[in-house]
């Protein structure tokens, strides 16, 4: 059997021990997106971005959770280097065998997704990191509960996007 | 415990970026942050997303409460609703499926070259990001607040010793994860 899945897991759970300790926060990246969009948001509108009540609970700026965000980019960019595995890609080999390596396809599918990840990751309040791991390692009912529906309805969508039951 | 180091909040972004990148570095090696294996989750052909997750879950549980009942850490779980939860977890699935990525391993997948989670993922993220904080105070009237849950913690929900939840569990995930292994999956 293959122990990296356990072992990098087990990892992760230690840097949540680190989070907890050191910076008094749990490991979470989906808000660090919703402070970005605000950003971007704040270039062409300016400071009226500022008076939305959602990024008055969360401002446009960067802090603790952005920096993870961007520590992930460039220790998944240093691992795959060190370890291999960096490869530019358009589009993925599971994609490309189903629908085709057509990348106007795959990009607009993604964008898609991501528009939908980005709209429920902030209206469930977390996402796979934020209510996957460190909110059900809390014990956390509204985290446990998230992460169910969040499997149970990707593996649904999954199952009628890749034709799997007909 | 370090309070003073909570409050140098230069030095919390530093220690933010660091953590990110042992996590990042963590995601890639475990393989979750390819399209090909979060996909494989959710078609059920392949488990890795489900043992990277549950035994950092076991892992972090066990030394969380530990630390907890020291007084040296605090909890932080975030209250929620079946109009928050549920729904929002929903649309979070169909994201899920039709992206391939979530926004912890899209930063992952873009960090190896993904392009297709740098121009579809992480744009779509942040659209859909600034659509929820447009929509927010709409949602938050009529969607959000609706059959809030009434309790924090599964173990403040039963009022019992987490440890009579966390041993139980700890159990439930080993064998889930041997069985899974016992039949190679």
């Amino acid at each position: 059997m293959d122990w990296t899945p356990y072992l990098a897991g087990a990892g992760i759970g230690i840097l949540s021990w680190i989070a907890f300790l050191l910076s008094n926060k749990p490991l979470g990246c989906s808000t660090a997106f919703t402070r970005t969009s605000g950003m971007i948001e704040r270039i062409f509108r300016g400071k009226k971005t500022d008076e939305k009540p959602y990024y008055q609970k969360f401002a446009p700026v960067v802090d603790w959770e952005w920096m993870l965000v961007a520590g992930v980019f460039l220790g998944a960019f240093a691992a795959s280097l060190l370890v291999g595995g960096f490869a530019f890609e358009w589009v993925p080999t599971l994609f490309g065998e189903t629908f085709g390596y057509d990348t106007g396809l795959r990009l607009a599918v993604a964008l898609v997704g991501g528009i939908l990840m980005g709209l429920g990751s902030r209206w469930a309040g977390g996402c796979t990191s934020g209510h996957g791991i460190s909110g059900t390692l809390q014990l956390a009912i509204s985290s446990w509960i998230a992460v169910v529906v969040f499997f149970v309805s990707g593996i649904v969508t999954a199952f009628l996007l890749y034709g799997v039951l007909w | 415990m370090f309070e003073h180091l909570h409050e140098n909040n230069r030095l919390q972004l530093l220690i933010g970026f660091l953590i990110g990148c042992c996590f990042g570095g963590l995601l890639s090696i475990s393989g979750v942050t390819e399209y090909n294996v979060i996909l494989g989750q959710l078609l059920l052909t392949d488990f890795t997303v489900i043992k990277v997750m549950l035994a950092a879950v076991v892992v972090g549980m066990i030394g969380i409460y530990a630390m907890k009942e020291r007084g040296m850490v605090e909890l932080h779980p975030k209250p929620g609703s079946i109009g928050t939860t549920v729904i929002g977890g929903i649309i979070f699935g169909m994201g899920f499926a039709i992206l391939g990525y979530c926004p912890g391993t899209v930063a992952g997948a873009v960090g190896h070259g993904s392009l297709d989670a740098l121009f579809g993922g992480v744009t779509g993220i942040l659209i859909g990001a600034g659509i929820f904080a447009a929509a927010y105070p709409t949602l938050n009237e009529k969607i959000l607040s609706k059959g809030p849950f009434h309790s924090m913690t599964i173990p403040d929900y039963l009022r019992i010793n987490p440890w009579y939840i966390i041993i139980p569990l700890c159990i439930l995930i080993g064998g889930f994860l041997t069985g899974l292994e016992y039949f190679g999956l």
